[in-house]
């Protein structure tokens, strides 16, 4: 029997790729809506309100949301696996990372959908 | 062996201030290590606030002003301006990565290069930023 970490690195391979994949959606959003503010309209409550109204811009920022989680997640498990002894420790700011990431993409879609 | 390192006493405790001025680190790991910290902070505090900044100026038209009213507080702008940088910086550092993935940049001058450059970028970035909103 292997002596495996439940809170280990696995092989990681998966993880390397996801925060690659979800960094270029990250950066994509960030241009759209970067150029979006500074060639649209001055900002006022009707120019945002109309702009987080359009199903496809809620649609875009949930998945930003969701690939900036995802991206976090791996990211946070990362600096955690560095620093964090002993085990328990771990898995609890594990956890803790976890339920932190879920509330914000819960936070989000409140915001999106009231 | 040679003599040199066995007069050297060992093992050698590091000092906080060893830490901060002895060591002096290549501007690559500076380039690495900022991008830690700067994900650490957008992770927390930075989508919490940002998240109830949104919410609260999309919830009403009373709430935008607020947030307006908000933002024009220096420790506010102090908040956004650290906002900025962390996000630049991890941006800026972030492409630099998924260049050296893809095996841009990989040789140790090239590499220093744009670790210097995306510290740069970060910090012009950043004072542009705080430029525009004072």
């Amino acid at each position: 029997m292997v002596n495996r970490v439940v809170t280990g690195a696995h092989y990681g391979l998966g993880s390397w790729l996801a925060q690659r994949i979800t960094a270029v959606v990250i950066v994509i959003y960030t241009l759209i809506v970067l150029v979006m503010f500074m060639t649209g309209r001055p900002l006022s409550y009707g120019v945002l309100k109309d702009l987080f109204t359009q199903g496809w811009m809620r649609v875009a920022t949930l998945m930003f949301a969701i690939a900036v989680a995802w991206h976090a997640w791996v990211g946070v498990r990362d600096i955690v696996m560095d620093y964090a002894r002993p085990e328990s420790l771990r898995l609890s700011l594990h956890v803790l990372t976890i339920l932190l990431l879920l509330g914000y993409i819960g936070w989000t879609v409140q915001i999106l959908w009231r | 062996m040679s003599s040199a390192a066995a007069k050297k006493p060992r093992p050698k405790y590091l000092s906080l201030s060893a830490l901060l001025f002895e060591i002096r680190l290549p501007v690559t790991a500076w380039a690495s290590g900022l991008h830690r910290i700067s994900g650490a902070l957008l992770v927390l505090p930075f989508i919490a606030w940002l998240l109830y900044l949104l919410d609260t100026s999309l919830a009403s038209e009373q709430g935008f002003r607020h947030v307006q009213e908000y933002l024009r507080m220096p420790v506010a702008k102090l908040g956004l301006v650290v906002f900025i940088w962390a996000f630049a910086h991890h941006f800026f550092a972030g492409i630099r990565f998924l260049l050296l993935d893809l095996n841009k940049g990989v040789d140790i001058h090239r590499a220093r290069m744009s670790g210097y450059a995306v510290i740069v970028l970060g910090v012009l970035t950043t004072l542009l930023f705080a430029w525009r909103i004072w």
